[in-house]
């Protein structure tokens, strides 16, 4: 449903809201986040096994839950509303999305009931250093190898990379088509690094392939068409988690100036602050308009629906990330010098903002990708 | 100024540095024979180690100096504050005794205005300076303060009247902040460095002579503090680097930007660092890439436009003429001016701008760019409070009601904290 949502969607958007604010509030974001693994192991397990989070959209016939991109995004857009630190993006949204869109019924057998489940977790590799997540320039290549492939090249940005037992990466075909592939993370020939991530919620790593010895998902016609449905997904439930996020800023920005006082008044009654506030609401809810609509839209199966997914999947991205960036702005500027400590809660959100913005590709490139896919 | 005379200083302070420049002197003796020349900070005047030419004229000098290499006076940070504000304020046993220091670099400033309840309203101070047994006694808190952790001295706005109306009772003290009364706790800033601090005060103790401007009138004094610090004299833009070149001097400067100076390692980068954007682009190879183009068009024509601004401003007051708005929206002008790098520098860097230190590939100062900017809009006065400036004295703009002028202080409602 792209203007309105279920009471069961609502019911379990209501059941997250509940577990995240009682297993991660914001002290243990910050606890979680200094520790070496980047998510506490015991939530993971939790929402895996209890609240089913990494087998929402996965089909019923791999382990999955059956449900839609929708009930995925709702899962995103709590999970950065809570600014949980999970290798749910990684392993769930992303790794598990590829799989699914790329493999045979044997692979996705074989691969998906594990991550389903919550005892795999996967990370997809696709961007690569410079050309982050543009696939025409992605120079990683797969070369056969008597029944198996060889992959070799540099992938970068790699969200959950370190975390991950399974890896599926993005490589050229000799015939320079793309193809998707799978191997698991402690492969020969696969190196991996972490990189030092600004947003300390949300661990990235560099992966070097080597000659790594890999499945080809699907046939060498599926690696494409996959990897872009993949990317529509992933940013709708990027747009989600933002916008998630956004919400939580500005519903904190509005209480922090509801209780401080200058010159003898409320700050909240300064007219300004009262436009700010207004501001962040019409934009915050513009943006979740479109990643609503979005999500519906990945679903399928609305006639009312214009346009195709690429085009509204990069909308909702590109609002998404520049509402949620400006709302970190106005939220640290509404909060005056306590904003701009390590202490208070907004930097964190503020930093997630600011690698959200540039994640799966700028709002830039996103604007021109929904353009290009536009029905006019 | 005709450009003869500036001609005619170049020329002098270009002799002066051939007779007297020399890269392996101590950086202290260097500064000290500086100060008696006059030349270490020429718009001072000649009675307190300057030459009493136009403000102007400061930059023409400091190029000069530049060309050769010469080291100058101690000029960044707070301490630039306190000069100002002694300078404007204070008796001459102040300039005695603390110009010299400043300008050397021996002694180390920092400014306690702002509290957990007040910032914006600094005249809503809490914290108490009571007269007793010839002394004034000093109790509270001060929050935010830059670099208060390496200071000798701190500049101090406090109440001394409860009754009267909120500005009247304040005072403006000269504080020793090397004493058993002062407590000072780092705070960790967003990015990751620790240039501010709490201050607390337990019966700290300031001597009669040390306070600056007479008892209930210290707002007035603040007042010059605060612009200077909006107009940029804070050192916003001026860069903490140092030499590397090779020389007693340089060495003692870089030992003094690591230590004394490190709080503002990072002050280059809430500017947004429009000097870095076209060579950031083309290391990064977009700068074919016409979105990219745009935002880094437009983040250099802000910090241009601003720049000339200042310098009309300067121009103005190097002529004689009255001070337009230009002197008044710089501040304002650098918060958007930081914005709109902070933004193209994002685009730059694409991908990159999730990651920090040197994974960053820039050697983390494009992460420290993003996560610093935002301090610009509020430090020294916020964009709103900039605003309001602008709007109710410069555009004469009726002003906002206020319901806690017209009272005893002490009637004011006020936030429950510190
Ligand atoms: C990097 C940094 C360095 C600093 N260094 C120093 C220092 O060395 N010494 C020192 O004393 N202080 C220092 N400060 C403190 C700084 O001056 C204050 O943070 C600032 O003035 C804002 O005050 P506040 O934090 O109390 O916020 P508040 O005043 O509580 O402001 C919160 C929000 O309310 C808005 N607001 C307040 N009043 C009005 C109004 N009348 N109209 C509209 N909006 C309003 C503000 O604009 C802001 O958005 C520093 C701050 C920073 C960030």
């Amino acid at each position: 449903m792209k203007f309105s949502f279920s009471e069961e969607q609502t019911e379990f958007r209501n059941m997250l809201r509940r577990f995240l604010n009682d297993r991660s509030p914001t002290t243990e974001v910050r606890r979680v986040m200094e520790t070496e693994a980047g998510y506490d192991p015991e939530v993971w397990r939790m929402m895996a096994e209890e609240l089913g989070v990494t087998a929402i959209h996965i089909p019923e016939a791999y382990g999955g839950a059956g449900f839609g991109v929708s009930e995925l995004a709702i899962a995103a857009e709590e999970a950065g509303r809570a600014l949980l630190p999970s290798p749910f993006f990684g392993s769930t949204v992303m790794a598990a999305t590829a799989i699914a869109e790329a493999g045979t019924d044997a692979q996705k057998q074989a691969l998906l009931p594990g991550i389903a489940g919550g005892g795999t977790i996967a990370a997809l590799a696709a961007a690569e250093p410079g050309t982050g997540w543009n696939a025409d320039a992605f120079t990683a290549t797969a070369s056969p190898a008597g029944g198996t492939w060889r992959l070799t090249g540099r992938k970068s940005y790699v969200l959950d990379g370190m975390a991950a037992g399974l890896v599926v990466a993005a490589a050229r075909l000799p015939q320079g088509g793309l193809g998707l592939f799978s191997l698991p993370a402690d492969s020969a020939g696969l190196t991996r690094q972490p990189l030092q991530s600004m947003d300390p919620t949300r661990r990235l790593a560099q992966m070097d392939f080597d000659g790594a010895e890999a499945e080809l998902l699907g046939g060498p016609e599926a690696g494409a068409p996959a990897w872009a449905r993949t990317l529509d997904i992933a940013a709708v439930c990027l747009a989600g988690e933002m916008v998630g996020g956004a919400e939580r800023l500005r519903e904190d920005a509005l209480e922090y100036v509801s209780m401080r006082m200058q010159f003898g008044r409320s700050i909240a009654s300064f007219q300004v602050t009262k436009h700010k506030a207004a501001d962040m609401l019409l934009e915050v809810e513009l943006a979740k308009a479109a990643a609503y609509y979005a999500a519906a839209a990945a679903d399928g199966g609305d006639e009312e629906v214009d346009q195709p997914l690429p085009a509204l999947a990069s909308l909702a991205k590109a609002t998404a990330s520049d509402t949620y960036m400006q709302t970190a702005i106005h939220a640290v500027q509404m909060h005056g010098g306590i904003g701009f400590t390590h202490d208070n809660d907004t930097q964190l959100w503020f930093k997630r903002a600011k690698a959200s913005e540039v994640f799966l590709g700028s709002a830039a490139d996103h604007r021109e990708r929904m353009l290009q896919h536009w029905n006019a | 100024m005709t450009d003869f005379t500036e001609d005619e200083i170049r020329a002098e302070v270009r002799a002066w540095l051939t007779a007297n420049w020399d890269p392996d002197r101590g950086l202290v003796e260097w500064r000290n024979i500086l100060i008696d020349s006059g030349w270490g900070v020429p718009h001072w005047p000649e009675a307190w180690h300057g030459r009493g030419l136009p403000v102007g004229m400061t930059p023409v000098v400091e190029e000069e100096f530049d060309k050769v290499g010469a080291v100058g006076v101690a000029k960044m940070g707070i301490r630039t504050l306190a000069a100002a504000t002694i300078l404007e304020h204070g008796a001459d046993l102040h300039k005695q005794r603390f110009l010299r220091g400043i300008l050397t670099g021996e002694e180390t400033w920092c400014q306690l205005f702002s509290e957990p309840g007040s910032g914006s309203d600094l005249a809503g101070a809490v914290t108490r300076a009571d007269f007793q047994g010839g002394k004034w006694i000093i109790n509270g808190q001060k929050v935010w303060n830059t670099s208060a952790h390496h200071a000798d001295f701190g500049l101090l706005l406090a109440r001394t009247d409860w009754d009267a109306v909120k500005h009247q009772g304040l005072s403006y003290f000269l504080l020793d902040m090397r004493q058993p009364g002062v407590q000072v706790h780092q705070l960790r800033q967003m990015n990751g460095h620790a240039s501010f601090n709490q201050v607390f005060f337990t019966d700290a103790e300031i001597e009669p002579e040390y306070r600056i401007g007479e008892v209930g009138e210290g707002w007035k004094v603040a007042t010059t503090t605060l612009m200077h610090e909006r107009r940029g004299a804070d050192g916003v833009r001026r860069y903490a680097t140092g030499s590397d070149r090779p020389g007693r001097i340089y060495e003692e400067e870089r030992a003094e930007v690591a230590t004394v100076m490190a709080p503002y390692v990072w002050y280059p980068q809430r500017t947004g660092r429009a000097d870095l954007l076209i060579e950031r682009a083309k290391a990064a190879g977009c700068w074919d890439d016409p979105a990219v183009r745009q935002e880094v068009a437009k983040a250099l024509t802000l910090a241009r436009t601003a720049e000339w601004t200042a310098r009309r401003a300067r121009e103005a007051q190097q002529m004689g003429r009255p001070q337009g708005p230009e002197g008044s929206i710089g501040k304002l002008a650098a918060s958007i001016v930081a914005r709109a790098c902070a933004k193209a520098h994002t685009m730059i860097a694409g991908p990159d701008a999730m990651l920090t230190g040197e994974d960053d590939g820039a050697g983390g100062v494009v992460a420290e760019i993003l996560v610093s900017t935002p301090a610009i809009s509020i430090a020294g006065g916020t964009d709103e409070i900039q605003r309001n400036i602008i709007s109710e004295r410069i555009l004469s703009m009726p002003k906002e009601p206020r319901h806690d002028t017209d009272r005893p202080f002490r009637d004011v409602p006020r936030n429950q904290v510190g």
